[in-house]
């Protein structure tokens, strides 16, 4: 069968399978529709973390930048699973026990404040629409690479299927649509992985295959030469920075390095979509089990990850470089076609050379590596099938995960508490289903025009959930003395002081080089900053405002101990 | 679980609300554990992953540099681990505590 029947094939399958679990989880009240009626275990729901958190981006992109960075990709394998440790051990836990329904609705009543509420509100909505136009965006990508639909219908028929079970299900259909989806996307990275690391390191572990040493056979390198010193070695003669080394002309600075993976790693604890997940268990202690289990099934993926860059990067070059065009491998001419690769024969010897000097013939979009790396590999078709499969599932469980923090934070922080508080439950949920169907179809209308500054605004997302929600939620819940007036200038500073830098570095000023940046910290590293600015200033104007009333520290005193967390229903 | 734990006792003897001094010590044992773990935490990550990579990588851990290995590889089993010992060690503590 040919690589397109096997995508139309294994694609349908999957979306059968994730509409058959909507239909089944059906949901009718809020506590089902926002949190799963809290019944989730806790494997089950580190599975789902492990969906809504590895997005297209994990899933296509990652391994591609990573492959071009070398040493500084760690900013983002560090970056976005040591959030995890900060959110098992400062966030998951208490906000289980403190219970309700989104995280804003515990900054308002922390703090006893619904403009507190509404400034948590308003910036977990604008968090998450800056993510989800990505993951619309990656659905059309996917779609129009593999079933040769053109991306905005490929956008359409992504969006038709969210709205069915985010609207429908709400959190308990995204919950198991979820579960699914991991199994669908892990596999789909595994098996590609395995094949190559077998078929160029003798070893079907990537983890170790990566360490290990080339098999023989390998165009141009002796056997048994570690995969690592052959990819410093060909970086060298083609005049890259080694690939293994950290601090050299053309890679990030130190600094910068450790200020973006404390951004990502502080953002990723505050991200909103990913906080919901910790109210669908059953307790405080399943909470911290469940972030350990989301963080093994991440962790499964973003220790391939690396591997799969070394892999590609090898490969890249030994079948590229010094090849003469007419003897290039089929793959190349089909990659060429989408644009996304492209020789320039500029020196007209026809024989393709791979520099990083000026006589440089090829362009490669970083974004390819991961969907090229089976056919690089020569694959069977089921394969490449497979990857597409599981890149939409990445796409899609990161979507329906943002559309319901952003129908949360619509129908229960601004409407229910602030706007109609005399909303009934039934109403409510009319509502949230509403702006569940609205947002989706917002982010298909951005899928659909992607917005220039979609790549530029992503740096938002971390920055400002690290600036913002962080500091107030681990403020929260360790000092009875942060202030209503602490928390709330404390969160203004650290949003203004980030999204001023940011769009002063991203949107006025591009061409600004890192000499002009803060101590040579770049805009996507900002947030760490931004967030030591936060706590600063929440806790100097907590010394000099009153202290909070009695019930809000009793609430504290409450929330440290795991015992009797409120069952859904008596909310 | 050591059978001469005083706390014990206290945390069983007064089931809905802890003892004022059962509480201070359940949340006592819990900073003081959370303190270790995010030690290791910063110094694995920050540390070896990224302020001491450069004379770390003049190791080698089979075909890895050895910084590089704790930047790309190494860290994030660490991680794993460390929410592993917290989730086993609050575990027990919310037993000895009687808060589970």
């Amino acid at each position: 069968m040919s690589v397109q029947t096997w995508t139309y094939l294994l694609v349908g399958i999957t979306f059968a399978l994730y509409i058959g679990i909507a239909i089944w989880s059906r949901v009718a009240s809020t506590a089902g529709f926002y949190v799963a009626g809290r019944g989730v275990p806790a494997v089950a729901n580190g599975m789902a973390t492990g969906a809504d958190w590895m997005s297209a981006a994990s899933f296509l992109s990652m391994a591609g930048l990573i492959s071009f960075m070398g040493y500084s990709g760690a900013i983002y394998l560090m970056g976005w699973t040591g959030g995890y440790v900060l959110l098992a051990l400062l966030l998951a836990p208490y906000l289980r026990k403190y219970g309700k329904f989104t995280t804003s609705e515990f900054v308002g009543d922390r703090y006893h404040s619904d403009a507190a509420r509404l400034v948590a509100a308003a910036c977990t909505i604008f968090v998450s629409f800056t993510y989800i136009a990505g993951q619309m965006r990656g659905v059309g990508v996917v779609f129009s690479r593999f079933l040769e639909v053109d991306v905005d219908r490929g956008v359409y028929i992504g969006t038709a299927l969210v709205f069915f079970y985010a609207v429908m299900g709400g959190m308990k259909g995204i919950t198991y649509t979820q579960v699914a989806q991991y199994c669908v996307l892990i596999v789909a990275y595994l098996v590609p992985a395995i094949a190559i690391s077998s078929q160029m390191t003798g070893n079907p572990i990537p983890q170790l295959g990566f360490g290990g040493t080339m098999q023989s056979g390998q165009a141009g390198t002796p056997a048994g030469v570690f995969l690592l010193e052959t990819l410093d070695q060909l970086h060298r003669e083609l005049g890259f920075p080694e690939y293994t080394a950290a601090w050299v002309a053309g890679k990030k600075s130190m600094i910068d390095v450790f200020a973006i993976t404390l951004a990502l790693m502080v953002g990723t604890a505050g991200l909103p979509h990913v906080l919901i997940r910790f109210y669908t268990v059953r307790s405080a202690r399943a909470a911290r089990w469940s972030a350990l289990w989301a963080l093994v099934f991440i962790g499964l993926l973003y220790t391939t990850a690396p591997a799969v860059a070394a892999f590609a990067r090898v490969n890249l070059i030994q079948t590229l470089d010094g090849k003469a065009y007419s003897e290039l491998p089929q793959w190349f001419s089909s990659w060429e076609t989408t644009g996304l690769l492209v020789f320039e024969d500029k020196d007209g010897d026809g024989v393709l050379r791979y520099s990083a000097g000026a006589d440089n013939e090829l362009t490669v979009d970083r974004d390819i590596m991961v969907l090229a790396n089976p056919e690089i590999a020569e694959l069977p078709a089921w394969v490449v099938a497979l990857v597409a499969a599981g890149g939409l599932a990445a796409a899609l469980s990161t979507a329906a995960g943002l559309l319901l923090v952003i129908a949360s934070a619509i129908s229960h922080d601004v409407c229910k508490s602030v706007l109609l508080p005399k909303l009934s439950a039934e109403r409510e949920l009319t509502i949230a289903r509403c702006a569940a169907g609205v947002a989706v179809v917002i982010a298909a209308y951005f899928g659909v025009n992607p917005p220039g500054f979609v790549a530029q605004v992503v740096a938002f997302a971390f920055g400002l959930a690290a600036s913002s929600f962080f500091p107030v939620l681990v403020l929260g819940i360790f000092t009875k003395t942060t202030t209503k007036a602490g928390a709330i200038s404390g969160m203004l500073t650290g949003i203004l002081f980030t999204a001023s830098y940011i769009v002063w570095f991203r949107l006025l000023q591009p061409d600004a080089g890192s000499d002009a940046w803060l101590f040579g910290i770049s805009p996507e590293g900002i947030g760490a900053v931004g967030m030591l600015l936060n706590f600063a200033v929440a806790l100097v104007v907590s010394r000099f405002t009153e202290p909070p009333p009695q019930e809000v520290q009793d609430l504290v005193e409450e929330i440290r101990l795991p015992r009797a967390a409120p069952a859904a229903a008596e909310h | 679980m050591p059978p001469d734990e005083p706390v014990q006792d206290q945390g069983q003897a007064a089931p809905p609300g802890l003892t004022e001094q059962g509480r201070r010590a359940y949340w006592r044992a819990n900073l003081r554990l959370m303190a270790v773990l995010l030690a290791i935490w910063f110094t694995v990550s920050y540390g070896l992953g990224i302020l001491l990579v450069e004379p770390l990588n003049q190791v080698r851990l089979g075909g890895f540099p050895l910084g590089f290995w704790f930047a790309q590889q190494g860290s994030i089993y660490v991680f794993v681990v460390l929410i592993l010992v917290y989730a086993v060690a609050m575990d027990r503590l919310d037993r000895r505590h009687g808060v589970q």
